[in-house]
């Protein structure tokens, strides 16, 4: 199925073939009840290409061992192929330097780190921590932690009903006792992407350091750290064709030297003795035991196969698709959409008037359509639009019109049986 | 399994037209239900005498399955002892999880057993017992029931099913 012709822009040179494309990827070849897969849960977890399957495939056939050890042939190559992957990392982000790069568990696991690492050493009693209304869980949770601990102060971005930050409401959040920002740089739940580089300069001009949450953000748009002077990022590997397990924190080198370690144990020490231990330099610092080689080389695979696509062109076509997407649900009756800022990434919440969520995910399951129904780990989102739940479609680039059109028949199956 | 085979008329119409909807003034028992992973909230007010429900009503929002179940649960239960009302709890609960045939197992379920498709959409099993948990609760005078932690309905209450 879906292998007309995506795009009849003049450019279709300088477009995705997405015929081609599909075809890397197994999993979208499979059939349920005899309806083709039709998988539009990209933000929750990404599909992988078979180049990224193949690589991890002879990683572990032919390279595998622990790094950072041994002096024999497989430990050499294991840490060759770790280390390149975090050079190929440091490009994706333009970042000046590999030390920059952290491997980590996954985006949760990166803001923990900044969390204990930074958070625990420089965030005291009576400070403030700004963090915004549309964020992921994992990125309030930890700094609700922290607050309680450190009897710290939670301020909140507050934003409109079209799911846009209020930026003047932002700037006004500073004072002397803010000590940090974290902020999503694409909301998960409606698709917002906020304008962080001028979010970031506002931090920088009250010398607050600032994390960016990247989730949703890295597999779909173009990201230079440089460019934006960010503190930190912090992505996962599993949402963009890469491995479940593996994420990334970049960070400043200056701000990760004087950070505290995350972990202890072994390969994030220099010397250990029972009176002291030195610990390791940056990056290894934060990467305690046995990172996830494996994960960590797919993630490189991954990135590489981004790259080969065209990050700029993955995000045109991606505009594509939520325009036609988000035109053809306004077409509905009956449909509201929830998010509807101005300058969106690839996701589509809605809701279907006198219809649960939930019922709305299973009968579209029976259609072949994958989505994603819940509070997306985003509950004050929820609350601030008075639903419990909504209905997420979210498009990656190996999504097709015609898949839209199947989830706009499906929705109107849904209409029909709840009429 | 296709959840059309799920979604019969039956559970569209009790979500459509619930019984039984609303709260009773004269209640002696109260509990509530949720569904903290999809907002799914009911509350039951019950008038029980000698052992017996005289009256039962429901409200709350959730999804379709949790409502036609909430509804059809009432009209099942209203009359009966607590511990008929209990046997279908436990009976409810064994259906939905899977561990128990109605096609080839004794039971009071009667036209509940439009559920029994229930056990095969794992991420929804919650939706149709909260109803039932919430029942549970009221009777053993739990205030609030819910469908997470030690009130986990697929590990804990009623005793063995």
């Amino acid at each position: 199925m879906s292998t007309q012709p995506i795009l009849n822009k003049k450019d279709s040179a300088q477009a995705l073939d997405t015929a081609c494309i599909r075809a890397d990827f197994p999993i979208l070849q499979r059939r349920f009840d005899g309806k083709p897969l039709i998988y539009l849960d990209n933000a929750a977890s990404s599909q992988m290409p078979q180049p990224v399957i193949d690589r991890l495939v002879r990683y572990q056939r032919e390279e595998h061992a622990n790094v950072h050890r041994a002096v024999h042939h497989l430990s050499e190559l294991a840490t060759a192929a770790y280390e390149q992957a975090r050079r190929t990392i440091m490009g994706f982000l333009n970042a000046r330097d590999e030390r920059e790069i952290i491997y980590t568990r996954g985006t949760t696991d990166s803001i923990n780190l900044v969390m204990h690492g930074y958070g625990r050493a420089f965030i005291g009693a009576g400070d403030e921590i700004i963090i915004s209304a549309l964020e992921h869980h994992s990125n309030i949770v930890p700094w609700q932690m922290l607050c309680q601990e450190k009897n710290a102060k939670l301020r909140i971005i507050p934003m409109n009903d079209a799911g846009e930050l209020l930026l003047d409401e932002y700037a006004a959040l500073f004072n002397e006792r803010t000590k940090f920002v974290a902020l999503a740089h694409v909301s998960n739940a409606l698709g917002t992407i906020n304008p962080i580089r001028e979010m970031i300069a506002t931090a920088h001009k009250w010398n607050v350091p600032i994390l960016i949450d990247g989730a949703q953000a890295a597999p779909h748009l173009p990201v230079d750290v440089q460019d934006l002077d960010c503190d930190f990022y912090a992505f996962s590997g599993h949402k963009m064709c890469g491995p479940t397990g593996v994420g990334i924190l970049y960070g400043k080198a200056a701000l990760l030297e004087k950070m505290q370690p995350y972990q202890g144990g072994g390969d994030m020490i220099l010397s250990v003795t029972f009176e002291k231990t030195v610990y390791n330099t940056i990056p290894y610092k934060f990467e305690a035991g046995t990172p996830p080689i494996a994960a960590a080389i797919g993630l490189g695979a991954a990135i590489d196969y981004l790259i080969g696509l065209g990050i700029e062109r993955i995000a045109a076509y991606e505009t594509e698709l939520l325009n036609y997407a988000t035109a053809e649900l306004s077409a509905l009756k009956g449909i509201t959409l929830i998010g509807t800022a101005k300058h969106k990434a690839a996701v589509l919440s809605f809701e279907i008037d006198g219809v649960h969520p939930h019922d709305v995910g299973t009968i579209l399951n029976d259609e072949g359509v994958a989505i994603r129904a819940g509070h997306h780990c985003a509950q004050p989102v929820m609350k601030h639009f008075g639903v419990p739940a909504t209905a997420r479609a979210s498009f990656a680039f190996y999504n097709t019109l015609a898949e839209i059109d199947a989830l706009v028949e499906g929705i109107r199956k849904v209409q029909k049986m709840f009429a | 399994m296709h959840s059309k085979q799920l979604y019969q008329e039956v559970i569209l119409d009790h979500n459509k037209k619930p019984r039984n909807f609303g709260a009773l003034d004269d209640a002696n028992r109260r509990a509530e239900g949720h569904n903290p992973l999809c907002g799914d909230h009911i509350t039951l007010t019950l008038r029980v005498q000698d052992e017996r429900i005289e009256a039962i009503a429901f409200q709350g929002v959730g999804c379709a399955i949790c409502k036609a179940s909430a509804s059809m649960m009432t009209t099942n239960v209203k009359g009966k002892t607590v511990q008929e009302a209990e046997l279908l709890v436990q009976e409810f609960r064994a259906m939905a999880t899977g561990k128990l045939d109605t096609q080839t197992q004794p039971h009071h379920l009667g036209r509940l057993s439009v559920f029994d498709g229930i056990k095969d959409l794992p991420s929804r099993v919650k939706c149709a017992i909260l109803p039932w948990h919430t029942l549970h609760a009221a009777f053993t005078a739990e205030a609030v029931a819910s469908t997470e932690g030690d009130a986990e309905p697929m590990k804990s209450i009623v005793g063995n099913v």
